[in-house]
């Protein structure tokens, strides 16, 4: 399938659910309104709603905010994931003794964290950072744990024999074997970072993307809580976009997978 | 005729460039007794000797190449490299491997040119020297490729490139032609000869082609079959260097000393055969 018959399918496909939303939110079948505009708003006011968000410039600072904590918990999680996977991939008995202790933490739903790293962080960024931390970090260290154990034994056999020492062999075959297995789940990572911001911002804040989709809710303003989801559709696809091209400059020495190529 | 000495090799004036006495490797499983994969055997390479290791298909020919890498320690016997007892890795080896080993995160030119920079080469010395080591294995013009965008054969002569660019006394290599067609086999092993000539190093070649093994090498051994497979012919091949790895297939005297070790070699071949059947 060309590039352009694909996108037209992908509009086609958005402009009926727009279509089908706004016919049943505006033309009564029946004497009967399928989707009440009380629960459902209409495209055109939510539209219209994101124009004046951003024409009146305060959502920027929403933006920012979401962005920040997300950047944050993102370096935050990732760097302390390769840290913590690295040390137990290369000291056996380290990861014996904290292994069921990091699977309890890890299998905790990370929401019933939120009031606690409010009550110790505040109403501020950092809470909502803390939390994705804690979603970002077990994807980055799984990931890394992974790579540094499943380094090609032969590859390993052959960088010692050519005289590596444990420094160099770090850097030239560990550290790129950990660095792509972080980054293929790379998307995954900065999803659940952006996850924990926005959740976080839900639960209690004074700005951001969650902040803004709660308040709307609050006052049941449909419309406004429509427009903030599609502000944040299309914040995380820029953010993905973002992901994509870093990825595609840091993995080009692997195949491509037999989909990219289709 | 191609002499045939039986077992432990003729001890010669000067160090061995490689001597094995009487090494036994065993692999240990869970739950079962150890697999004594080579039983007590010994060989030996003279420096500037390129030695041949023939064998049915899992009998052990890549684990003694380990043990003589320094990779494996035997269970008992002795490893001697120069007249030294080898402790750790052989560091006077290169090693290609039977499976590709190049790494893949770097392209063509820093798999080869990374094999000096870890010596201490400055970096743009060792790139000038992999690129002339890339050439003469013939990918001079794929330089940027990462192993995953060359053939087969290409990666093996990255491989090749990386190994030879050290500059190791000892060459030790495990079916390097092993996954490629039959032509390109033999412009492969004419590469080889033709890179070994500049310097004879000491090499031990490990094939289960027994036609390479004649074309390329001074001395092929014979393994047997395994568990407690053993270095059970020694046959010295005195065909005149040097040798084109191609053409010397046709030569009458070929044929002879194929026939004679053939014979040796196809019984443990049928062994193996008959075990697993
Ligand atoms: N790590 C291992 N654990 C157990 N058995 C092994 C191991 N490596 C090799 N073997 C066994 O040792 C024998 C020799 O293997 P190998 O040296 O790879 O054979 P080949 O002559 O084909 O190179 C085989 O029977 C194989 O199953
Ligand atoms: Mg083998």
């Amino acid at each position: 399938m060309s590039r352009a018959g694909l996108l037209s399918l992908q509009i086609l496909v958005g402009v009926v659910l727009l279509l089908i939303w706004h016919v049943g939110a505006t033309i009564p079948i029946f004497g009967y309104t399928l989707l009440p505009k009380f629960f459902f708003s209409t495209p055109i006011d939510v539209a219209s709603r994101v124009v004046q968000m951003f024409a009146g410039g305060k959502i920027w600072g929403h933006l920012y905010v979401t962005l920040l904590e997300t950047v944050l918990a993102f370096a935050i999680g990732a760097l302390g994931g390769i840290a913590i996977g690295f040390w137990f991939a290369r000291k056996p008995l380290a990861a014996a003794v904290f292994d069921p202790y990091l699977k309890m933490v890890n299998a905790l739903p990370r929401v019933v964290l939120a009031p606690i790293f409010m009550l110790w962080l505040g109403l501020g960024i950092w809470s909502k950072v803390a939390l994705g931390v804690t979603l970002v970090f077990f994807i980055v260290f799984f990931n890394v744990y992974q790579g540094v154990k499943e380094v090609s034994p032969v590859v390993l056999a052959n960088a010692r024999m050519m005289g590596m020492n444990e420094r160099q062999l770090f850097r030239h075959v560990y550290w790129p074997s950990a660095l792509s297995w972080m980054f293929s789940s790379l998307h995954t990572s900065v999803g659940f970072a952006l996850v924990g911001a926005v959740v976080g911002e839900y639960l209690g804040a004074s700005a951001g993307l969650g902040y803004l989709i709660h308040q709307a809710e609050g006052v049941f303003d449909t419309t406004g809580v429509f427009a903030g989801m599609v502000v944040l559709a299309g914040f995380v696809l820029v953010v993905d976009w973002v992901v994509t091209l870093v990825e595609n400059r840091l993995l080009h020495w692997r195949p491509q997978s037999a989909a990219a190529q289709a | 005729m191609a002499t045939v000495i039986p077992l432990k090799p003729a001890q010669g004036p000067t160090a061995s460039a490689v001597r094995l006495t009487d090494i036994a490797i065993e692999f240990r499983i869970k739950g079962r007794p150890p697999y004594k994969a080579v039983a007590p055997t010994s060989l030996a390479v003279a420096d500037g000797e390129f030695v041949a290791i023939v064998g049915p298909t899992g009998c052990g020919k890549s684990t003694l190449l380990n043990a003589v890498a320094g990779l494996l320690k035997p269970a008992a016997g002795k490893v001697e490299v120069y007249g030294q007892a080898l402790a750790g890795l052989n560091a006077e080896a290169g090693y290609l491997f039977q499976q590709d080993a190049v790494m893949p995160w770097k392209t063509a030119l820093d798999n080869v040119a990374i094999a000096l920079e870890i010596k201490g080469v400055g970096r743009e010395d060792a790139l000038g020297a992999a690129r002339d080591w890339l050439g003469r294995v013939g990918l001079g013009r794929f330089l940027d490729r990462y192993p995953h965008q060359l053939s087969g054969g290409q990666r093996k002569r990255v491989g090749l490139a990386q190994v030879l660019i050290r500059q190791p006394k000892i060459l030790l290599m495990d079916e390097p032609f092993g996954p490629l067609d039959a032509q390109t086999r033999q412009i492969m092993g004419s590469l080889l000869l033709d890179l070994w000539a500049g310097d004879r190093k000491a090499v031990l070649f490990v094939t289960h082609d027994l036609e390479e093994a004649i074309a390329l090498s001074d001395r092929v051994l014979i393994m047997s079959a395994g568990p407690e497979a053993r270095i059970i012919g020694d046959h010295r091949i005195d065909l005149a260097r040097p040798r084109d790895a191609a053409d010397i297939r046709t030569h009458p005297r070929f044929h002879d000393i194929h026939k004679a070790i053939w014979g040796q070699l196809r019984a443990e071949v049928i062994k193996t055969y008959g075990e697993e059947a």
